[in-house]
């Protein structure tokens, strides 16, 4: 499988009055087509600025200010805006957060997934709205003929988030960004939504950034997973490699601290909290948290290294021992 | 498919208001604000004169009747005439067309004007806020009376320039009240979820943000009404305003000034009595839309 959307060495900086934030720094990952690809962190590493940042829509005072960004052939951060607007939505689609304020609260829904239409597809009218009605149907809202003539507060917070993967899933996007698409629905809703992603993404081919921090929903949905702290990619592989063999130190705690059933042993929280991410000092921004930190990790940043098939980890403590094959 | 049932008993929402409902709700708050409820009836009723005007007036406006000049109110003549021997009520009827007409184009240009160019100028941002809010700044350095003064001093008295006059005083406040909604609007996800599905950023800002801008517009809108009347009424009153033989409230109270110190008081009270009710009904009617917009006075009193 080619890749269809390459990041490289990524860095999204904000200007606040403290200093320089370092959101994103320097990652380099790549999206397959008919893949899901995780995104796993805690708050504050920097996935959903990485996220934007794809869709280059960082708002100020934040910045991309350095990378690459490759999609299907296409440098996003040289595209003029105007071409870039015909990519999002219709190449490149974006399941929100919170459904429910996504939505336009003055018009119906049917008409939002109808405009989306026109907009990328130029339907005519009732082109548009026989195809947002079937589209409706496809992400098995039941009675879409009368659910489109619904507002958004009209509708519970799970409906809204199936009208926004209509919406994202009706131009038959390439790249799917869902931004923790469950954070606001209850576990059962949130279950069924994933498992809804996870078929369409399979019927488009489509490739699917997920972005969470439940690792039991990567488990059951990704194929590959990349593991972020503080803005700086920790580790990348598919996944049962990443929870069979956790190599960087965040990772393995990470793993740790998912709460088992049939184990009676007690939960390890993960030391510390993310860093302060203002005016950062080089090295690994884990240094201050992990158990195997050495000398090397304070002064200089370790490199994203190959550590097996399709694995790979930034950590000076795993290129010294022998974890690697 | 028990995915599919759970789905449907996820959605059991049918708190949607009936139609019904809603006309019986607006009938209670009619019952509770009688004085609004006056309001909205003269301004039917203004309405309804201003349409009909040509079929209501009992003479031809502006066909002097030499037998019956300065004549005081009686039946043939509930007003009375003026020193043409004009008949009062058929001018005052003559003049809500003009009055009305002319304050309703004037609200109407400056509120889409306003409307996009508020709305533009707070989602932009930047160097284009920047230049619209220092003109409108210049703008609002005037008092409107004063500019309207100079607009049609400058440009002469048409119909047309004092439509112009009246709508460059009111511009700067719907622009203003548009940006300032639009930097709260702007920030909402769903604005954001817009820009996100590739819409260019002016039908985001037109299409999307800009009507959730305009509940507070409707109440400015309809104050500005009753300022346009009186303005336009003031203009003529100076001798700026619509010029003399068309007949209009302004310049019908001015013409009876004159005649104040002999005793015809018809001549003035009867068109100054038409620019009050009027002005106090959209007044009236503003305020109400005002109470009814904010939550925090919704069921009080």
């Amino acid at each position: 499988m080619s890749a269809l959307l390459e990041v490289e060495d990524l860095s999204v900086e904000f200007a606040t009055d403290d200093g320089v934030v370092s959101a994103v720094d320097g990652v380099t990952l790549s999206a397959r087509a008919g893949e899901i690809l995780g995104i796993v962190g805690e708050s504050g590493s920097g996935k959903s600025v990485l996220i934007s940042a794809i869709l280059r829509l960082v708002r100020p005072p934040g910045r991309i200010v350095s990378g690459r960004l490759r999609f299907e052939g296409n440098d996003l951060l040289a595209l003029p805006e105007a071409e870039l607007e015909a990519i999002r939505g219709a190449r490149i689609a974006l399941v929100p957060q919170t459904p429910r304020t996504s939505l336009n609260p003055l018009m119906t829904v049917g008409r939002q997934v109808e405009r989306l239409l026109r907009l990328h597809r130029g339907m005519d009218k009732r082109a548009a709205r026989e195809a947002a009605i079937a589209m409706l149907e496809r992400v098995r809202i039941p009675d879409p003929k009368r659910r489109a003539g619904q507002y958004a507060h009209e509708l519970s917070g799970g409906m809204c988030q199936r009208v926004m993967i209509a919406m994202a899933l009706a131009t038959e996007p390439r790249l799917l960004l869902a931004d923790e698409p469950t954070t606001g629905l209850d576990v059962s809703i949130g279950a069924r939504i994933l498992e809804l992603l996870r078929q369409l993404g399979e019927e488009s081919g489509a490739a699917i950034i997920l972005v969470t921090h439940d690792l039991g929903v990567v488990a059951q949905t990704c194929h590959r997973v990349a593991v972020m702290h503080a803005g700086q990619l920790s580790e990348l592989a598919e996944v049962d490699e990443l929870f069979e063999r956790p190599l960087h130190p965040y990772t393995r705690a990470l793993v740790r601290s998912i709460p088992r059933i049939d184990q009676q042993i007690a939960l390890k929280p993960i030391a510390g909290t993310v860093p302060s991410l203002v005016n950062v000092r080089p090295g690994c921004r884990y240094v201050r948290r992990c158990p195997d930190a050495l000398a090397a990790c304070r002064r200089q940043r370790p490199p994203l290294i190959v550590a097996g098939n399709g694995h790979r980890v930034a950590c000076h403590a795993v290129g010294q021992s022998n974890v690697v094959r | 498919m028990s995915v599919l049932a759970q789905d449907i008993a996820d959605d059991r929402d049918d708190d949607i208001v009936a139609p019904t409902a809603r006309w019986r709700r607006a009938a209670r708050w009619l019952r509770r604000n009688p004085v609004s409820a006056a309001a909205i009836v003269v301004i039917s009723l203004l309405v309804f004169v201003a349409v009909f005007a040509p079929v209501l007036e009992p003479y031809k406006p502006d066909v002097p009747d030499p037998m019956a000049v300065l004549k005081p109110p009686s039946w043939a003549h509930p007003l009375g005439t003026d020193g043409f021997g004009r008949d009062v009520l058929s001018r005052i009827i003559d003049a809500t067309t003009l009055d009305l007409s002319i304050a309703l184009a004037a609200t109407l240009v400056a509120l889409s004007i306003g409307m996009v160019v508020g709305a533009l100028s707070g989602y932009r941002g930047g160097w284009v806020d920047l230049i619209v809010l220092r003109l409108v700044d210049v703008l609002m350095a005037f008092p409107a009376f004063v500019l309207a003064m100079g607009i049609t001093a400058a440009l002469g008295n048409s119909i047309a320039n004092v439509a112009i006059a009246l709508s460059m005083t009111q511009l700067p406040a719907y622009i203003r009240l548009v940006r300032g909604e639009m930097l709260r609007v702007r920030t909402l996800e769903y604005a954001e979820a817009a820009v996100s599905i590739g819409n260019p950023s002016w039908r985001v800002a037109l299409v999307h943000l800009l009507p959730n801008c305009l509940p507070p517009l409707t109440v400015q809108a309809t104050l500005a009404m009753g300022y346009a009347v009186l303005t336009m009424a003031s203009l003529s009153f100076i001798g700026l305003g619509i010029a003399p033989p068309q007949s209009e409230w302004g310049s019908m109270t001015a013409d009876g000034a004159t005649y104040m110190s002999t005793g015809e008081w018809w001549l003035f009270v009867f068109p100054g009595v038409a620019i009050v009710m009027t002005v106090l009904a959209f007044n009236l009617v503003g305020d109400a839309l005002r109470d009814l917009l904010d939550p925090r006075l919704r069921g009080t009193r």
